[in-house]
């Protein structure tokens, strides 16, 4: 149990630092500077040399590196030079428009994709589970800054139901929040759905032709049954999966939507600063980015854990429902 | 009432397959009488299990059913999925082949145990606790509060298939189909099932069907034994005659070539020579003339029909072993 809780606070403190150097190292390698955007263009050299020198950018990599990591382990993610606003503030900031963007977003394709998996595996290669292939792909193939236009225009243009674009805080009233986030999640989820349905009708087809969902309906239980307290919950690791990595990639922010529909979100702070070499700010966004990746897939570990009873023993049993799927271990061995 | 619980007639199985249709189960006519219990044996690929899901009424995707199939005079392959599930789990159960695999691995035993009795019995979750205890106490499962709180994976091989068992018992069932239930178990405990289905089935008065490839295993444990050979029932009769008298060659074959739970362990063992025919492709006489020492032309050219040899007792072959005077009576 300690080892495992050890094991993988390795790994996460190893993804983190990988990310931040990493990060650092792309922003040293970049042409430009912040004293160059600070200054402007008709700064001279000497200028530029003296205001980075002023920031302390003139120190050597690993040096400004470390110094950075260690206030960022004591919460102290610097201050933006540009801005001069601290970067947990500007995270603090925009992060209730990104979350709330990325689990909207995930909750609509999980809603829209767990029926039609459902429809999918229950009639398999029939025109309905064809029809339903076809329009997710269709979604899969339509890009986000295709989608938020399309929709912009149908909904907002057209419609005149729901706002183009802008964010209106939660604080000013759930309705118009909820108004106003509707379509840029609903841009990021279509992306989604396709493959969602894909691996959710997979695994159940598969789950719907073992033994243990025949002996339930040898029970007499209805097919809806059978479906949803039998075979639903062991067909959902790789969805579990899927969903965790959808979220820990839109919580880094969707670049696109966040820009297409003006939202103040991490996808916007970030672009904003690479932008404006604001070295400060991106290392420590990433670094937040890299922590909230870490905390998605431990809950999805845990998560494995409340699916299938058998992961609960510790890392080394958790290979078993996969191997269990495909072959279950015989009786053979336990029964003596 | 009629003595006959079971009454199969020229019941055909296909399953679409992409070698071409399979005729798994291909003519078989048998009974099954109230209380009774009946063997069913046959190598691998014969057809036990397609036939046992084809009564069941739960075949493979691309499959074909024809024949009749009367139980209690009603014929089970005229009904819908609806009416099915009001028969499956209080009319009939099924055990499968594998208690590994026919108990959901994310599930309590609890539910799994209850599911079925909640919803037929219509009883409280309560009512239906206590019944589970008294039924893992009836199949001998030890410490039956703490097994209803178990997962599968937290119980051996032979427990989980004591718990099928009672699973398939919950809302006493007038026939209970076991197919294979031991071959995934160890010997000693493959024995300690097998008794317990008889133990249940003669006191409760249940109708069996135990399927096994061992027929050494189904002779000593059931009342009548059917031999079935690709898709076809080689002989059927009384189990402790088929055993002791088999007509059949293949039946006499099966006999001297299993490795039964029941022999010493280093037994000699008879292997058949040959393999069972195709198919999907299966020959135009008897399937098993290919194998058969004393085959002949005749054997290739025409199915044989089933044969009377004594009393309850028949064989499909033109030519049957051991052949007393008088006997070749057609039925
Ligand atoms: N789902 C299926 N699709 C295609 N063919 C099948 C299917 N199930 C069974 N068969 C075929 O039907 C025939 C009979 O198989 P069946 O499983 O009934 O044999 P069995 O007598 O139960 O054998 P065993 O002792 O190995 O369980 C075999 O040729 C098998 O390949
Ligand atoms: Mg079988």
């Amino acid at each position: 149990m300690w080892s495992d809780i050890l094991r993988r606070g390795g790994y996460a403190l190893l993804v983190i630092l990988l990310v931040t150097i990493g990060v650092q190292a792309l922003m040293a390698l970049a042409p430009g500077s912040v004293a160059e955007v600070i200054l402007g263009e008709a700064a001279t050299p000497e200028a530029v040399a003296a205001m980075n020198a002023e920031l302390g950018f003139d120190r050597p990599f690993f040096v400004q590196y470390f110094d950075w990591l260690f206030s960022a382990l004591q919460g102290d993610l610097g201050t933006s030079p540009i801005t001069h606003i601290p970067v947990t503030e500007a995270i603090m900031q925009r992060l209730p428009v990104t979350l709330e963007l990325a689990v909207l977003a995930l909750s609509i394709a999980l809603l829209v994709a767990i029926p039609l998996a459902v429809l999918s595996a229950t009639f398999p290669n029939s025109g309905l589970d064809r029809g339903i292939n076809a329009v997710t792909s269709a979604f899969l193939s339509i890009p986000a800054f295709v989608a938020g236009p399309v929709l912009v225009f149908f909904f907002a243009v057209t419609m005149k139901t729901l706002p183009a674009l802008g964010w209106t805080p939660i604080e000013e009233g759930l309705g118009p929040n909820l108004r106003g986030a509707i379509l840029p999640a609903l841009a990021v989820a279509l992306t989604e759905i396709a493959a969602f349905h894909r691996v959710l009708r997979a695994d159940l087809i598969g789950t719907l032709r073992e033994d243990y969902v025949a002996a339930a309906r040898a029970k007499g239980m209805t097919g809806t049954y059978v479906l949803f307290r039998h075979a639903f919950r062991p067909s959902s690791f790789s969805l579990l999966t899927i969903s965790g990595l959808s979220l820990a990639r839109l919580i880094g922010g969707t670049i696109i939507v966040e820009a297409l529909f003006v939202l103040p979100g991490i996808g916007q702070l970030i672009s904003s600063s690479i932008i404006q070499r604001d070295v400060v700010t991106v290392q420590g966004v990433v670094a937040f980015i890299a922590v909230g990746f870490v905390v998605i897939n431990m809950l999805v570990d845990v998560g494995y854990g409340a699916i299938d009873p058998r992961v609960r023993r510790g890392p080394r049993a958790r290979k078993a429902p996969v191997a269990a799927k495909a072959r279950t271990t015989q009786g053979k061995a336990v029964s003596a | 009432m009629t003595a006959e619980l079971l009454e199969v007639t020229d019941l055909h199985a296909y399953i679409g397959s992409p070698k071409g249709v399979v005729r798994a189960v291909d003519g078989v006519s048998f009974d099954l009488r109230r209380g009774e219990a009946l063997g069913v044996v046959g190598e691998s690929g014969s057809g036990k299990s397609v036939m046992a899901r084809a009564i069941m009424g739960l075949m493979p995707a691309r499959s074909d059913r024809t024949g009749e199939i009367l139980f209690k005079g009603r014929d089970l392959l005229g009904l819908s999925r609806k009416e099915l599930q009001e028969i499956w789990g209080p009319q009939i159960a099924m055990v499968f082949q594998d208690p590994g695999r026919s108990l959901n691995p994310v599930v309590r035993i609890e539910r799994q145990l209850t599911e079925g009795m909640r919803r037929h019995l219509g009883i409280s979750r309560s009512e239906a606790n206590t019944r589970a205890l008294d039924l893992l106490k009836e199949v001998g499962v030890p410490d039956p509060e703490q097994r209803l709180r178990a997962y599968p994976h937290e119980l051996s091989g032979g427990m989980r298939q004591r718990v099928m068992i009672a699973v398939a018992l919950a809302c006493e069932p007038d026939l209970l189909i076991a197919d294979e239930p031991t071959t995934a178990l160890d010997v000693t405990i493959q024995r300690q099932v097998l008794d317990l289905l008889r133990r249940v089935q003669t006191e409760r008065g249940m109708s069996l069907m135990l399927i096994s490839h061992d027929l050494h295993v189904v002779a000593g444990r059931t009342d009548r034994t059917a031999v079935m050979y690709a898709g076809r029932l080689a002989e059927i009769g009384e189990s402790h005659e088929v055993f002791e008298d088999p007509r059949h060659r293949y039946t006499s074959a099966l006999l001297g070539a299993t490795p039964s739970i029941e022999h010493a362990r280093h037994a000699p063992l008879n292997v058949i020579s040959g393999s069972l025919p195709s198919p999907t492709d299966p020959p135009p006489g008897c399937r098993f003339a290919p194998r058969c020492a004393a085959a002949s032309e005749a054997c290739d050219s025409a199915q044989p029909a089933m044969l009377g040899v004594g009393v309850d007792h028949a064989v499909a072959c033109l030519n049957p072993t051991n052949m007393r005077e008088g006997e070749l009576v057609g039925r």
